[in-house]
């Protein structure tokens, strides 16, 4: 059971954000993908939900091929993946509560006591027992993106995909998410792709570190790894020294 | 040089092409739109809601609109019959003209601002902060969830709101010609009855009921189809209203054509 990602190549007119992505995500691990801004981290990560449809190459999920599902088995697989947004993209009109039970009730499978408990099990992994009847609108940005992550668990997936998930977050909120990262692969077993630029963030989650550069995958290692990389473009990122990376441009 | 005498030709091939892939993604949402129809149980819980949001809470706006329609249009009737044409002809003239026309049309194109910009604001707003694709990854066909009980709602309370409309502008009038006019009940009730046909009724909620669709698949179409930051809201919601607008007029004339 993994995510395989084979030759993913995808273009927005005549700019092509990925060339030649290949990429597998290990049953259990948690898989980050570093890269620039607006190296196409996030397009990686939709194309697996095919949020995205790749221009070419083969996105499988548990050997399912994405890309030739028909609507209905898509939309059964979308709900083994949770998929936490960048800025949450929790419903404005929907309650914590009703936000987090969303998925639940597509899936039909459970009445709404049964529901409710799941929702209250999520929000205490998450830590926001309480937080039940507030609105997105009246909690803070890191409590929104918990929220976002309560909702992603919710449905228990097999896999859970995270853009971005500290983007804009103080340090401190920051190692709350990261924390809750590695509890939530430790507790419900998940395995996880988590898409960031923060590295700090990345030595602390991740099994394996992977780097998207320039539309392909330049470098995947554990974190102590890539530490030792002697690739300029891979120690200019990680160090924070665009001089090494300009070097070899 | 060269390009100064094709930059025209070329602006209308750019718009030809523009145009013809602007169609053709409306048709591709059409499509997509009907087979989430049948996703009954995902825009069944919906409707209501919708119903309320569209329907009941544009009442105050059609009101007020229909109100003074059939005031001006009591007090301008008089002014042009007098001394030629009997004075309960303003009873005829304003019913005809309410129900028949003004009452849709007048209520179509303000609904057009209130109901398609909210619309297209709301769902251009999910789509940019990522809403949208977030009812994706939790199972839901988006259009099932967000586009369908909006059309429906749409066409089933368009009419009813433009059947309030009509009474009360049809009551406007009356009011204005017992008060202004110098008229009496029976005088304009005998011209309101003179060329009434019950078809007019009919004809006015079948035009609310088309303009309802145009507004809420118009305003549907580009909240859904936004791609951006602010700024792409913004334009989808003046695309919206500009578009839903210019086809409640061609409906009104296709009606007039088709029916009458």
């Amino acid at each position: 059971m993994s995510i395989e990602l084979r030759g993913i190549r995808k273009a927005f007119g005549p700019r092509v954000i990925l060339e030649d992505v290949t990429l597998t995500v290990e049953e259990g691990e948690t898989l980050a993908v570093i890269g620039y801004s607006g190296v196409g981290k996030s397009v990686l990560l939709k194309s697996i939900v095919r949020l995205l449809e790749p221009d070419a190459g083969t996105v499988l999920v548990d050997g399912q091929d994405v890309g030739l599902l028909p609507r209905e088995q898509l939309l059964e697989l979308r709900r083994r993946i949770g998929y936490v947004f960048q800025f949450a993209a929790l419903f404005d009109s929907l309650s914590v509560f009703d936000n987090v039970a969303l998925g639940l009730r597509r899936q039909g499978s459970m009445n709404e006591a049964a529901i409710a408990t799941r929702v209250g099990e999520s929000l205490r992994l998450v830590e926001l027992e309480g937080f039940e009847e507030r609105f997105p609108g009246q909690i803070s940005g890191g409590q929104r993106k918990r929220v976002g992550l309560a909702r992603a668990i919710a449905t228990r997936p097999r896999y859970l995909l995270y853009d971005e998930p500290t983007t804009g977050l103080d340090p401190v909120t920051t190692a709350v998410i990261d924390r809750l990262i590695l509890k939530l692969a430790r507790e419900l077993g998940v395995t996880s792709l988590v898409v960031t630029h923060d590295m700090k963030s990345a030595y602390r989650i991740a099994t394996r570190i992977a780097m998207l550069d320039q539309g392909r995958i330049r470098f995947v290692g554990t974190p102590a790894e890539i530490q030792q990389s002697a690739d300029p473009v891979v120690r200019g990122f990680i160090e924070g020294r665009p001089e090494l990376a300009q070097e070899v441009a | 040089m060269q390009r100064t005498w094709t930059a025209p030709f070329a602006w209308v091939g750019r718009s030809a092409v523009e145009t013809a892939a602007a169609f053709g993604r409306f048709g591709v949402f059409g499509a997509r739109a009907g087979r989430a129809v049948a996703d009954v149980a995902t825009w069944g819980r919906m409707l209501v809601v919708q119903m309320a949001r569209l329907g009941v809470a544009s009442l105050p706006i059609a009101l007020f609109i229909a109100a003074f329609t059939g005031i001006v249009l009591s007090l301008q009737a008089s002014y042009t019959f007098t001394g030629t044409v009997p004075e309960y002809f303003v009873g005829t003239l304003v019913g005809k003209t309410v129900i028949l026309e003004l009452g849709p049309v007048l209520t179509g194109l303000a609904l057009a601002g209130r109901v398609g910009a909210n619309i297209a604001a709301e769902l251009g707003t999910m789509r940019v902060t990522e809403q949208i694709d977030a009812l994706e990854t939790l199972g839901y066909d988006p259009v099932s969830y967000l586009v369908i009980p909006r059309v429906v709602a749409g066409v089933l309370m368009f009419p009813v709101v433009v059947a309030c409309a009509d009474a009360v502008g049809v009551a406007a009038g009356w009011v204005t010609a017992l008060n202004l006019l110098d008229m009496s009940t029976p005088e304009f009730v005998r011209g309101l009855r003179l060329f009434f046909l019950p078809f007019d009724v009919q004809y006015s909620l079948v035009k609310a009921a088309s303009f309802g669709f145009a507004v809420t698949a118009v305003g549907t179409h580009f909240g859904f189809h936004t791609a951006g930051g602010a700024e792409a809201v913004g334009r989808s919601t003046t695309q919206a209203v500009v578009v839903s607008s210019m086809l409640i007029l061609v409906l009104d004339a296709f009606w007039a054509v088709a029916l009458l």
